[in-house]
């Protein structure tokens, strides 16, 4: 199954019932699965909206009436949700962004790219706020990851972002969905459904007192610190021993994991970590591994965004190498074979 | 002793913050009491925009949810596509519905949702303090066309309603005014008839309400009721635009 699709799936089977979507390469393997596959479902509904500014407005609206919800596009479009993500961000309503992104700026090209890590893990649009932002590398990542969005949504009523490229919606791979659709959906309580039984509410984002919206800030800084503490994920390949460590995510983390291989065959001690969440970021994983070696290379698929997340979580107590290939060039293991292997011997490793 | 006036059970015993002769309190108030005619203050969810009124979650007891400035008609049509059982409105002005919010209004009325629209078209953007709004009069002076509206430097007030209109899923939409007592029950029975095609499930419904917003005109409530008879409905006429609502078929 290609990963566009399988994210599709895996959010019907999480129990996702209101798609809003626009056309974009290279994710329209999803929009398209799910006009074939939610549309007909009972209680759900598809749109192809008129634009990303009005799928994500929708999104928002759904989520108001407190159903699982999800939108999808690629590096342009998610620009132009960005105000909606704020929006969702400020009221503290759930929902799944899928970000299957290319190269940028501007129109850019359609190949795959990762310059939107900056975008995704610093909130991405105005205001002071975060959404929890997942790095899968694989199509069944795309889909394990996928439904744990809706859960990690949920569980902290706030907008998670898969941040995924397009090579990894156009990939096929085999893919094992671990849930059946859900047949009886539950209602957020918080939901807007007309005041039934219960006094009116409202939600809103506006207010008139700077210490009104700075209680709100500090909520949503609580509801971060939470998350920091209890959802931060990654990967470990290889580094009980390694005297160089790769970080890496997404699909340049599976580029450098051949590439490792190649040079663990020539005996290099080299390993990697991968982030599955690129925020909340596994700062502390890194210090750890900074008292054992100090010697980092950060390979990204841009000019250096993630590199600025290592070396804050190092703060100087390590080396940090980069090597990055921007507007969607896919390098192969073996380039990145050659970055890690000049690297070794400049620095005399051992 | 029968009481003939009251406040509707679905305002909020809050007074007005709305500038002395502004349209939002009336329309405000025809709301609430069409909802409790219809009895339907636990069904219907609103959408109030960005401007002044967005604090309409204070006054009106009904759930009530925030959109972005423009994006009003989608958030309602998601909201409604998840949850269609609630009656879902949105409130909004010249400014959030034909200027950015243009090509959401036009979607939203020719998927047909059912949603229902009250257009509140004063001509200015009043929360910004009295710009050029889409559909501000030609000569008309506001802090962007201190000279007044020039057809060769800003273009023609903008007839979004006879727009719409051209919208096969839109299936009811009058224009009215709030500058009468006639003018005023006549609102009223457009808010009530435009819900009622919603409960009905026919299609898209708005009503264009024509409300003074005499500070950033510079007149008093008295002119202003007049400067609408006699300058605003020359350029928008009231009466149905449109209405399929008895035809089978939508248009």
């Amino acid at each position: 199954m290609d990963g566009n699709s399988a994210i599709g799936e895996a959010a019907i089977r999480a129990g996702c019932q209101c798609y809003f979507g626009y056309p974009i390469t290279p994710q329209n393997e999803l929009i398209e699965y799910m006009a074939v596959h939610l549309s007909r479902r009972k209680g759900c509904s598809f749109v192809q909206a008129e634009s990303e500014l009005s799928a994500i407005s929708m999104v928002h609206g759904a989520s108001l009436a407190g159903v699982r919800t999800m939108t999808s596009s690629s590096s342009p479009g998610i620009s132009l949700m960005q105000e909606g993500i704020s929006y969702l961000a400020a009221c503290g309503l759930p929902a799944v962004i899928v970000n299957m992104s290319r190269g940028g700026p501007g129109l850019g090209s359609i190949s795959a790219a990762q310059s939107d890590y900056f975008q995704s893990t610093r909130g991405g649009g105005h205001g002071d706020y975060r959404t929890i932002v997942l790095g899968p590398s694989s199509v069944q990542e795309l889909a394990d990851l996928t439904h744990r969005g809706f859960d990690l949504a949920d569980k902290y009523q706030i907008p998670v972002i898969i941040l995924g490229d397009g090579m990894l919606g156009q990939m096929k791979e085999p893919v094992e969905f671990k849930h059946e659709a859900p047949k009886e959906l539950p209602v957020r309580s918080l939901a807007l459904r007309g005041a039934k039984g219960r006094p009116s509410r409202f939600i809103k984002t506006l207010t008139s007192e700077p210490i009104e919206l700075e209680e709100i800030n500090w909520s949503l800084f609580r509801r971060y610190q939470l998350i920091k503490k209890g959802e931060t994920t990654y990967d470990t390949f290889l580094l009980d021993d390694a005297r160089l460590i790769v970080v890496a995510f997404g699909i340049a983390a599976r580029i450098a994991k051949g590439a490792i291989k190649n040079a663990r065959g020539e005996g290099l001690k080299v390993g990697m970590l991968r982030p599955t969440t690129l925020w909340p970021f596994p700062s502390e994983k890194i210090q750890e591994l900074a008292q054992k070696t100090k010697n980092f290379l950060v390979f990204e698929m841009n000019m250096g965004q993630m590199i600025e997340d290592v070396q804050l979580a190092l703060e100087g107590n390590g080396e940090v190498s980069f090597y990055g290939r921007p507007g969607g060039v896919i390098p192969t293991p073996s380039e990145v074979f050659r970055v890690i292997s000049r690297l070794w011997y400049q620095k005399g490793l051992k | 002793m029968k009481k003939v006036y009251t406040r509707p059970r679905s305002l909020k015993r809050v007074p007005f913050h709305y500038c002395p002769g502004c349209g939002h309190s009336i329309i405000h108030r025809l709301i609430a009491e069409v909802i409790d005619e219809m009895n339907i203050q636990d069904k219907v969810i609103g959408i109030p925009p960005p401007g002044c009124a967005v604090f309409a979650y204070y006054y009106l007891d009904v759930d009530m949810a925030e959109s972005a400035h423009g994006r009003g008609a989608a958030v309602a049509t998601g909201l409604k596509r998840a949850y269609p059982e609630g009656l879902v409105f949105t409130y909004q002005g010249d400014g959030d519905l034909a200027a950015i919010g243009t090509a959401e209004i036009i979607h939203t009325a020719n998927r047909g949702e059912r949603i229902t629209v009250i257009f509140v078209n004063n001509a200015v953007y009043g929360m910004t303090g009295g710009q050029m709004a889409p559909t501000t009069l030609l000569g008309q002076k506001t802090t962007t066309t201190p000279q007044g509206r020039d057809l060769k430097i800003e273009g023609y007030p903008l007839k979004i309603s006879e727009m719409l209109a051209l919208a096969k899923g839109a299936v009811y939409i009058e224009r009215t005014a709030v500058n009468s007592p006639t003018n005023i029950r006549k609102t009223k029975k457009a808010i009530h008839k435009a819900l009622q095609t919603q409960i009905d499930d026919l299609g898209f419904s708005l009503v264009e309400i024509l409300a003074p917003c005499p500070i950033n005109w510079k007149m008093t409530p008295l002119e202003s009721w007049q400067w609408i008879e006699k300058e605003m409905m020359k350029e928008f006429p009231l009466g149905v635009i449109k209405d399929t609502t008895s035809k089978e078929d939508a248009d």
